[in-house]
């Protein structure tokens, strides 16, 4: 029965859809009933009864108060939630509920906005009847993120609710009963789901408050301003509150086609990045050796000079993902005004054979709210619940609706939900991935052809293959960050596509930063100019811009020991430039090795700016805050630096007037991941069969250098530079859990513990990168070799 | 608590012929196969009772994480339900278990009477245990004998009517 029913609440007619729930109407018509443990995104509880009302059906009178959360509305229902019956159960449930409350709201982290605060003026008497000795309950230890005050919590079993259906780890429970009910783990462990911190806004009391804002500002001294999330391809809509300048903590905005009601903890969290100690406030050149601080105009006009005086070949720009649409378009303009194409913002991915042929305009394929409505999903080379958490989360709920995930790794992802996951080197991956495509009868050409042909598909491959079949078009084959770090990326891609294709699937990319998609669009790219054009020759992708010992560089946002997927040929690369200038947020001790120039500018929320998300959605956000001493708007800094260049129509007033520069050019652009040639891939597989490799996955707290900066997610687990290999993988290797190891990757060194981990493909190593001590290493992924550390080293000794 | 999703089956790494004995894992399959197989959970009651029998009449924190593995559930859903029910024992008890009903009817009909001439006499508290290991007191709520207040239960025995020198007979008949 999809009819619309007719029923009154408080005298006013609403329509409703039969089946619903007495507070979804009366929430969507804006007739306020009050409530604890409803919750539109999680399921129905009924259990604080607060929202108690009066109704009645076909004239027949319900016998007592109903709650208005648990009650399907049906025909000729009318429902009175400020009668006296309804008032009377209302007071009656908020007195109850105050029981065991304590009265400590003025040393409460909730003060001032809180919904048992709220809700007790609204609704509760002005004396409590109840002299007895209240409760007392001990707090738990939920880790670095989330404070808790156990005694004020009353039990709406939001945050259970939470864990289990979204989050998808039970961790959380109700035990005891009555007076003796408590809410924790019961065996005591942090709660270190990447969503967990939702459960501080779900909290309608004090209970669950935030770690790092704890006691830092009263909600009334704050301002709210939107923005964007700047870490993954989502672009969750946030809400900075700030007080004098400091953004103090952030929240999210509703926003059911990226974010729904939901950010992870690296969105929530890396704002406390901004108030570190390592900022960049002046700007800064080196002068035989010495860092000495500048003026702006000093300090442009050096670069300026430089800049014009260097040949345009031999120049390079590495542009984070994560800048803002404006800076990466600005910076773009200027790269191309000076007749340099060797512009890149691809900063973890080795393997650019592909560039001719790749789309111009590469996106999530779907629209993100399109993504638990498929039935089946293929994940290659992604380890999603660390790169894009809250995909992760569309990703289990189409899962939980019955669709298959399916996923091509390098290691065993601890999904939360069923999966069936096929774990090979990534070697073998490229094997896994024609051996699907044999399955499926797909032909491809060159290489690709000859892999195809000559694989043989097992039992795990076929069933792949008829399982994204049977989706009948609904489904997506996707590729990851760990593809893109793939040496033989444009091959997987390739291989994706071919079986995404013979499927009758969607294919698309998972955009690992919040900019990904946008840094086409504004032409950040060797290939593709501002607008998603095609650019008519080929310059240097980063690759090769390491390759070609290029004179004079750029950086954008980055550390080059952290951010680019080979640290030490980066670093290597900027130590043989001449020139090096790096504009960053953050005064980061590899700048000062390898730049010749420090420009500070603004970090997230101290820049206006536009993200485009994996969904393709432009989003744009203004400065919450100024950013700290002389740093400046990246935007500004580009638009001085145009000017002091000579280049023409670097004369806007904001950066909306950027923005709407490049989206006239990009009127024509329309997302689409069909390759633009369908030029066959060439060349052999770079990577070795043999061997170990090396795995090195980007944790979900090291992403960029504003994450890296946030102390409590720093404190969070995962995020440690270590070695992680199967037992077997050790056996063979006569090495043990514990040890301490050298690893030797190409002629880069560095040395860690050893851990064994069954769910790391034999053959590989998981060793993540962009952590402290990843620092000196290549290739994400490639060959290295490892030994064990006899004796007492210096690492062992630290260690 | 209703979880839209639930029961969500948690897959734990362990082999679980290696849990329990086998007339344990008999007697648990015996109520799992009562229920649909997706909700075998529901089988938790009977299988807590089941441990708690078998180990002395009460459950440690292993027992509970063994049953959570055994019937593919989140281990804190087996605590919430040990946790909340009377008859589940978290801590060692005594070799056998006084419990003293305490609701309305047995109330109004002498159980405090009960209970205090038990405290005196045995020298226990409500919870507690004997020195010598014999019983431990508990104040369990409404066993639904009303109609025969006050009423106590010894183990899994229901005695009804009771007064304070018939209760002390029954103890006395425990070993």
């Amino acid at each position: 029965m999809t009819d619309k029913i007719n029923i009154e609440i408080d005298g006013r007619v609403c329509e409703a859809a039969p089946g619903e729930m007495i507070i979804a109407v009366a929430d969507r018509e804006g007739i306020s009933i009050p409530r604890f443990c409803y919750h539109k995104k999680l399921s129905i509880a009924a259990n604080c009864r607060m929202c108690l009302v009066e109704a009645e059906q076909g004239g027949r009178p319900f016998p007592k108060p109903v709650p208005a959360c648990a009650t399907p509305v049906g025909e000729g229902l009318k429902v009175w939630t400020r009668s006296p019956k309804a008032i009377e159960a209302q007071r009656a449930t908020m007195e109850f509920l105050l029981i065991n409350h304590p009265l400590d709201c003025p040393i409460c982290d909730q003060g001032g906005e809180c919904e048992l605060q709220d809700v007790a003026m609204g609704y509760g008497g002005d004396v409590s009847r109840f002299s007895e000795r209240k409760r007392v309950v001990l707090d738990e230890d939920l880790g670095p993120l989330i404070a808790t005050d156990m005694t004020r919590c009353i039990h709406c079993t939001r945050c259970v609710r939470f864990c289990a259906e979204i989050a998808g780890v039970r961790e959380l429970g109700a035990t005891g009963r009555g007076e003796d009910m408590r809410i924790g783990t019961y065996i005591a462990h942090a709660v270190t789901h990447e969503l967990a911190g939702n459960v501080i806004d779900l909290c309608p009391v004090g209970a669950l408050t935030s770690k790092p804002y704890r006691f830092t500002a009263r909600p009334w001294e704050l301002t709210g301003r939107d923005s964007i999330a700047p870490h993954d391809g989502l672009g969750s809509n946030l809400r900075l509150h700030v007080r004098r300048g400091q953004v103090m903590r952030v929240h999210p905005n509703d926003n059911e086609a990226v974010n729904e009601t939901w950010i992870s903890d690296r969105d929530r969290f890396s704002y406390a990045g901004l108030n570190g100690a390592d900022r960049l406030t002046v700007p800064m050149i080196k002068r035989e050796g010495e860092w000495q601080q500048v003026e702006w105009t000093d300090a442009l006009t050096h670069v300026a000079e430089r800049l014009k005086a260097a040949d345009s070949a031999d120049t390079g720009w590495l542009l984070a993902p994560n800048a803002t649409l404006e800076e990466l378009y600005l910076a773009a303009r200027i790269a191309r005004g000076l007749g340099c194409d060797n512009i890149d913002h691809r900063l973890r991915q080795q393997d650019f054979r592909a560039d001719a042929a790749d789309p111009l305009f590469p996106w999530l394929g779907l629209p993100v709210a399109e993504l638990p409505r498929q039935r089946a999903i293929l994940l290659i080379g992604s380890h999603i619940r660390q790169e894009q958490p809250l995909l992760a989360h569309r990703i289990r709920q189409a899962a939980l609706d019955g669709a298959e995930v399916l996923c091509v790794n390098p290691l065993e992802l601890e999904l939360n939900h069923r999966s069936t996951q096929i774990v090979s080197t990534p070697a073998r991956m490229v094997a896994d991935l024609a051996a699907i495509a044999k399955a499926l009868d797909a032909r491809g050409s060159g290489v690709m052809a000859d892999l195809i042909g000559a694989s043989a598909p097992t039992d795990a491959h076929t069933a792949v293959a008829q399982t994204l079949q049977q989706a009948d078009g609904q489904g997506v084959v996707l590729l990851g960050a760990l593809a893109e770090a793939h040496p033989d990326y444009s091959l997987l891609k390739a291989l994706a596509g071919v079986i995404a294709e013979a499927a009758g699937v969607r294919f698309g990319y998972l955009p690992a930063a919040a900019n990904s998609v946008g840094a086409h669009l504004a032409g950040a790219h060797p290939a593709i100019l501002p607008g998603a054009h095609p650019a008519e020759t080929t310059r240097l992708a980063i690759g090769a811009m390491f390759d070609k010992p290029l004179t004079s560089l750029v950086l954008w946002g980055l550390e080059p020991d952290r951010d680019v997927i080979d640290a030490a040929r980066a670093m290597a690369a900027c130590e043989r430039a001449k020139f090096v200038v790096a504009c960053s947020a953050f005064d980061a001790p590899s700048l000062r090795t390898a730049a010749d120039v420090l420009l500070p500018i603004g970090a997230f929320a101290e820049t206006s700016g536009t993200f485009v998300n994996a969904g393709g959605i432009w989003q744009s956000f203004q400065g919450a805050v100024a950013p700290p001493g002389e740093a400046r708007p990246g935007w500004k800094v580009l638009r001085v630096l145009g000017n002091l260049l000579d280049l023409s129509g670097f004369e806007y007033r904001d950066s909306a007037e950027v923005r709407e520069e490049l989206a006239a050019l990009c009127a024509e652009a329309t997302p689409d991941n069909t390759p633009r040639t369908n030029q066959a891939v060439t060349g052999p597989t770079l990577i070795a069969e043999t061997g170990l490799t090396r795995v090195g996955a980007v944790p979900c707290y090291a992403l960029d250098p504003l994450v890296r900066r946030a102390p409590a997610l720093a404190r969070m687990p995962g995020a440690e530079f270590s070695v992680r290999l199967h037992p077997d993988q050790a056996a063979e290797l006569g090495l043990a859990d514990g040890d301490c190891v050298r690893i030797t990757q190409g002629t880069a060194q560095a040395e860690a513990h050893l851990f064994i981990d069954t769910r790391i493909a034999v053959g590989t190593a998981l060793i993540p990168a962009a952590v402290s001590g990843s620092e000196g290493l290549g290739a994400m992924i490639g060959a290295i070799t490892l030994e064990r550390l006899s004796g007492r080293t210096a690492y062992c000794e630290r260690g | 608590m209703s979880f839209r999703n639930a029961p969500q089956a948690v897959a734990h790494d362990v082999n679980k012929a290696d849990l329990f004995t086998p007339e344990i894992r008999t007697a648990i399959d015996a109520h799992i196969a009562k229920y649909p197989p997706e909700w075998k959970q529901s089988a938790v009651m009977p299988a807590l009772s089941i441990l708690q029998d078998a180990h002395g009449g009460w459950l440690t924190t292993d027992l509970m994480n063994d049953l959570a593995a055994y019937l593919d559930m989140p281990a804190v859903s087996v605590y919430e339900v040990a946790t909340f029910y009377g008859m589940y024992d978290l801590e060692p008890q005594g070799r056998h278990k006084v419990c003293i009903c305490n609701s309305i009817s047995c109330m109004l009909n002498g159980s405090e009477v009960l209970i205090e001439h038990v405290e005196h006499k045995y020298g226990v508290k409500v919870g507690e245990t004997t020195a010598d290991g014999r019983f431990t007191l508990k104040e369990v709520e409404c066993l639904g004998a009303c109609r025969d207040a006050p009423a106590v239960m010894l183990n899994k025995v229901y005695h009804e009517k009771l007064t304070p020198e018939a209760l002390d007979t029954l103890i006395d008949g425990l070993e």
